[in-house]
């Protein structure tokens, strides 16, 4: 599957080469469609590329390693 | 007649084709539909609009669907209410409400957006409508389905309150409560609309959907007498409404329907969700999301699709954005009840209370017009202000009691 989703890093973590290490550690292709650093905040639109298990897998590591996900729509919970 | 053009990329300008689709392939930014206005010169004037039914239809022209709408062809044109009592109590000029907490049929500005998207995917030959929401989306969709004989399915949090899962499931539609944290369940819901061929209102079909709140917009012009207000606060939960006033008032004047009025757009949020506001009184246009945590649900958007637009919009615009706590929240739904015999519900309570803050910081002038844009009511969330409320005293059947009882409130036979 394709995942599309948002990375939103703190500013503890925009130095952090996270998007390699997720490719190293998972067998999904990362595509990078737009990338933002400003004000204290790293925002990134990903594109992953895999079986359904490891691209789940893969954005459950980058949850775990503090990066916020959220699908490209952000919130589609409305009141 | 029909003058959409396309679905344009706020990011890159790429344009696509009018189809259910909503995010740019290329660099992720959402889609927006941009229109020919010069087809309407001459066709579209005040005298057209002003010999329609009073819906928010008869602005069809500037709603992205093909003809008459299928979907919600009784929807808007609600009251535009000159508050007088409330500008005594805040001290200003000119002051007006308009009152979408009696938008037909499910008592919110949501009709608006649902019929605008309900109706573009009839076009497009789906049968089955869907949407995730923690309240007045899910009842306006289950709603609108039903009145249009479309199948629908509504996406909730496994734990919301009785009484919201009941205003959409009175209507027949397919209710889902998802379990998990909230992340995990805006995740799945997205994963759900890209999967299943629905329409679902604020994914896929998103585009159309969040043109419907331009209509409000509209309104409140043509209730001024043609003209924009100075200022206008609208509430902000993903951000749309703040973006599509602002559309509609620049839209009005680009058509030679209005003068430029120099209008500026104020946002009011929760202070426990409040990204945007954070983001316009931080001077960044970066929206930091956050774990909400207000009474104000239908609010509660911690990670806003268009925040970054209405950021720009607010700033662009000469305006500001404010935020204030649940207990002002529920002073404001008092306040506006007790002053204009509106019952809003909880985002209500937050235009007021944002809007009176701004007035006392000098943020919003006292001498000029502001329209405040409730957007919902009260009835829906009553457990807000149940316990601020004046209890009834209780008597016996008895006049002499009730004698008693007025004398001491000094009520003159």
């Amino acid at each position: 599957m394709k995942s599309r989703v948002y990375l939103t890093f703190v500013q503890s973590h925009i130095r952090e080469p996270l998007i390699w290490k997720l490719a190293k550690e998972f067998d999904v292709v990362t595509n990078i469609r737009m990338a933002e650093v400003k004000d204290g905040m790293g925002l990134v639109g990903l594109e992953i590329d895999g079986a359904d298990d490891v691209v789940e897998a893969a954005i459950q590591w980058l949850i775990s390693e503090g990066v916020q996900v959220s699908p490209i729509e952000q919130d589609v919970i409305e009141g | 007649m029909n003058i959409v053009r396309a679905l344009k990329c706020r990011e890159c300008g790429q344009e696509y084709d009018i189809e259910p689709t909503h995010v740019c392939e290329f660099c992720f930014g959402p889609l927006e539909v941009v229109y020919d206005y010069e087809k309407l010169d001459g066709y579209f004037t005040r005298e057209l609009i002003e010999s329609r039914p009073q819906t928010m239809w008869r602005y069809k022209e500037l709603l992205p669907i093909n003809g008459d709408p299928t979907v919600g062809a009784q929807n808007g044109f609600t009251p535009l209410v000159r508050a007088k009592n409330l500008e005594k109590v805040l001290g200003v000029k000119e002051l007006y409400i308009k009152n979408d907490s009696v938008c037909y049929p499910t008592l919110s500005f949501k009709d608006r957006v649902v019929s605008v998207a309900l109706s573009k995917a009839v076009e497009f030959g789906f049968t089955t409508v869907a949407c995730a929401s923690t309240g007045n989306l899910a009842g306006s969709v289950a709603a609108n389905a039903a009145a249009a004989g479309l199948e629908s399915y509504v996406f909730i949090p496994h734990d919301l309150e009785q009484g919201k899962i009941l205003g959409a499931g009175v209507f027949g539609t397919n209710i889902i409560g998802i379990k998990g944290k909230y992340d995990d369940v805006n995740r799945l819901c997205s994963e759900v609309a890209g999967k299943y061929g629905w329409a679902f209102v604020n994914v896929n079909v998103r585009p159309f959907y969040a043109e419907g709140s331009k209509s409000l917009g509209y309104e409140v012009m043509e209730q001024l007498g043609w003209k924009a207000p100075k200022h206008i606060v609208v509430p902000m939960a993903s951000g749309s409404l703040c973006t599509k006033v602002d559309k509609s008032i620049k839209e009005f004047i680009k058509l030679g329907l209005i003068e430029d009025n120099q209008t500026a757009v104020y946002g009011a949020q929760a202070t426990g969700c409040s990204p945007i506001a954070k983001s316009v009184k931080d001077g960044t246009d970066m929206i930091h999301p956050v774990h909400a945590d207000t009474i104000a649900k239908s609010l509660a958007i911690g990670n806003p699709a268009d925040g970054y637009y209405a950021n720009r919009v607010i700033n662009e615009s000469g305006g500001w954005a404010e935020d204030i706590s649940d207990d002002e929240v529920v002073a404001a739904m008092k306040l506006l009840a007790e002053t204009e015999g509106i019952f809003a519900e909880t985002a209500g309570g937050v235009t007021l209370g944002c809007a009176k803050k701004m007035i006392e910081s000098g943020k919003l002038p006292r001498d000029e017009s502001i329209v405040l844009c409730i957007t919902g009511n009260g009835l829906k969330t009553m457990e807000a202000v149940a316990d601020a409320v004046t209890k009834p005293r209780i008597i016996e059947a008895s006049l002499k009691e009730f004698d008693l009882l007025a004398e001491a409130d000094g009520v003159n036979v």
